[in-house]
């Protein structure tokens, strides 16, 4: 019952992140419907929207990005809900490892927000495993203040930034 | 394959100074560095004569050097050329101290310099005008290409001489030159002197490079870089651009810096989302764990004896600093002031800590005792981060990012009393400096 209403919660909360992700990422300058690129070195940006074990498919729909409160590295409602989907999508798709990137926004010294990226890399990570996904498939890595997504110096842009990004990788010990 | 830049230095003989000594009457000429208010000193520095033809090309230059260096520390004001009564035209001839007392110049240059094939020699003397009396007199020698170097070596002295404390001119600074817009910084290992010249530049944009350090003789440089996909603490030879990673770094690793004789480089390891405090033997690449806790434990900066390190922790709730042992064990937090402190940097002379405060949505750059006390903030903007110390303990250069879209990072300098907040111009953004030794 509970487990239930969890995963309802989470369908409604993953529709609405991936809206918001789609009209970010298809909204950018030259790029084609289904022509996604995303963070993260090495990524793959393949596949149609329209098939559900794509890369596309994770990264807009599923939504590859959770974001955090200041200073804070613990997952909300809303990241749990994202990382349930990408945690089901892992479990389907096991050909699939990923790097999950932590980043910071830019009110910390440089040091301190690459610990703190780390730290939410590895909040992500370990609520992946709790779901079933092999440690050794999920990676981390903290990119700090080094790579803003979001460019203003007001909160509507730091919220963006703390965020920890889900990058998929060619396969199993890439 | 080393290069040792050779100054041959030789205090000129007092005797052949001046003929007939002078009492000096009344108080030594001195400034007084103290935290209230201070009249800069006036001082003169005529262009030094050149003695021979080929020297005829630098003499201008060099002088403007000095003269830029003193000005520069806020301590000293120059009575320009312009307002000159004598000129200098011989070395060995009497000064005319009646012309120069008369224009308020109380500290006068005079030089001269020759150039025989590459070399370039350089005499120089400081006068006390009021007390008619020499108060230093040096010769140096080097390649002309050192110019620069002999020129800062001069205002060294000079500034030495004084205000009593050692000098910070002849030193550079490594920081990351930033070009491009916020969302994609192009960052690459820079090399400068410390007043923005000669800059030189030691990676590519091809990774994201971070927080170099220098080793305390200057020719390695220890930094973050992104090459390998995650960050790793590489080692880097200043002449040969040789880099390797430093030792044995199992995950990932940031905020390096070396042990005060060099041996040893501290650094945070971070895995599985905690970040602690190590050590890397340079020579063995062996390692050992400082700190073990689950806070965020970084920006470790040795004292200058090798014997502690201060360093910033969340262990108590938020971002605050500690000192430790340089071999780990118990810590005691020193920063009680209100909101959150990092990156701490123990100055060169052990007296004080510099740090990154971050109070009430605005960031400072502050210094306080080692024991925390007698706490003074430097600066305050929208973001003021990552102080280094000046060779002389005196001086703290820093980098100030404005806030924005457009926003982006300079370097700065202060003195630890607050006064004289400059930017230093550098030509593309800069940020993360760190400020070397007095050279060799």
């Amino acid at each position: 019952m509970i487990m239930n209403s969890v995963i309802k919660l989470s369908t409604t909360l993953v529709c609405v992140v991936s809206l918001s992700a789609c009209s970010g990422g298809l909204g950018g300058f030259g790029k084609k419907p289904g022509d996604v690129t995303a963070g993260g070195n090495g990524a793959i940006t393949q596949g149609s929207l329209d098939d559900p074990t794509s890369v596309a498919y994770f990264q807009q729909t599923i939504g590859n990005r959770v974001l955090f409160a200041v200073d804070q590295s613990t997952l909300s409602p809303e990241a749990t809900a994202v990382l349930d989907g990408q945690a089901n999508w892992l479990n389907q798709n096991t050909q699939y490892s990923v790097t999950v990137e932590g980043h910071a926004d830019e009110q910390g010294t440089r040091e301190y927000n690459l610990a703190l990226g780390a730290r939410r890399a590895s909040s992500a990570k370990n609520y992946l495993v709790s779901r079933g996904v092999a440690e050794n498939r999920v990676k981390t890595l903290t990119y700090g203040k080094e790579k803003p997504l979001e460019i203003c110096s007001t909160e509507a842009c730091w919220s963006k930034n703390r965020r920890a990004e889900t990058a998929i990788n060619a396969g199993l010990g890439s | 394959m080393k290069k040792v830049l050779t100054f041959l230095c030789s205090a000129l003989a007092a005797a052949t100074l001046i003929s007939t000594p002078v009492i000096a009457q009344g108080k030594p000429l001195r400034i007084e560095i103290t935290d209230g208010v201070i009249e800069p000193l006036p001082f003169a520095a005529p262009v030094f004569i050149a003695e021979n033809a080929a020297a005829g090309k630098y003499a201008a230059d060099l002088t403007k050097v000095i003269v830029s260096d003193l000005t520069g520390s806020g301590l000293f004001r120059e009575i320009p050329n312009a307002a000159h009564i004598s000129k200098i035209t011989n070395f060995n001839a009497p000064v005319q101290f009646a012309d120069w007392k008369a224009i308020n110049v109380q500290a006068l240059i005079a030089g001269s310099i020759s150039v025989t094939g590459d070399k370039l020699t350089i005499k120089f003397r400081l006068f006390d005008v009021f007390a008619q009396t020499p108060l230093e007199g040096l010769q140096f020698s080097a390649s002309v290409n050192s110019w620069r170097r002999m020129s800062h070596k001069i205002a060294d002295a000079v500034y030495s001489r004084l205000t009593g404390e050692g000098g910070y001119f002849d030193s550079r600074v490594v920081y990351i030159s930033e070009e491009g817009p916020k969302n994609k910084r192009q960052k690459r290992l820079a090399l400068m002197d410390y007043d923005g010249a000669n800059v030189r530049y030691l990676t590519d944009a091809s990774s994201i490079v971070l927080a170099p350090r220098f080793s305390p003789n200057a020719r390695d440089i220890i930094y973050t870089s992104y090459e390998t996909g995650s960050p790793r603490v590489f080692l880097l030879n200043v002449d040969t651009l040789q880099r390797r990673i430093l030792g044995d770094q199992p995950s990932m690793a940031f905020a390096p810096r070396f042990s005060p004789d060099g041996s040893k480089v501290v650094m945070s390891l971070s895995e599985n989302g905690n970040s602690d405090i190590f050590v890397i033997d340079v020579a063995s690449g062996r390692r050992a764990q400082l700190t073990n806790s689950p806070a965020i434990e970084t920006a470790p900066s040795f004292s200058p004896d090798g014997s502690q390190i201060v360093f910033e922790s969340d262990r108590g709730g938020s971002q605050q600093i500690y000192v430790m042992s340089a071999t780990g064990g118990a810590a005691k937090r020193i920063s009680f002031g209100s909101g959150r402190y990092g990156t701490p940097v123990w100055s060169p002379r052990g007296d004080m800590i510099a740090f990154t405060k971050l109070n009430k949505g605005q960031f400072h750059i502050g210094v306080m005792r080692t024991d925390g006390s007698r706490e003074k903030l430097l600066s305050r903007s929208f973001l003021d981060e990552g102080p280094t110390w000046a060779p002389n303990g005196r001086v703290i250069m820093f980098f100030r990012e404005t806030a924005g879209a457009n926003g982006a990072p300079s370097i700065y300098s202060v003195d630890v009393t607050g006064r004289n907040l400059r930017k230093v111009n550098t030509p593309t953004f800069g940020s993360d400096p760190n400020w070397s030794g007095l050279l060799e």
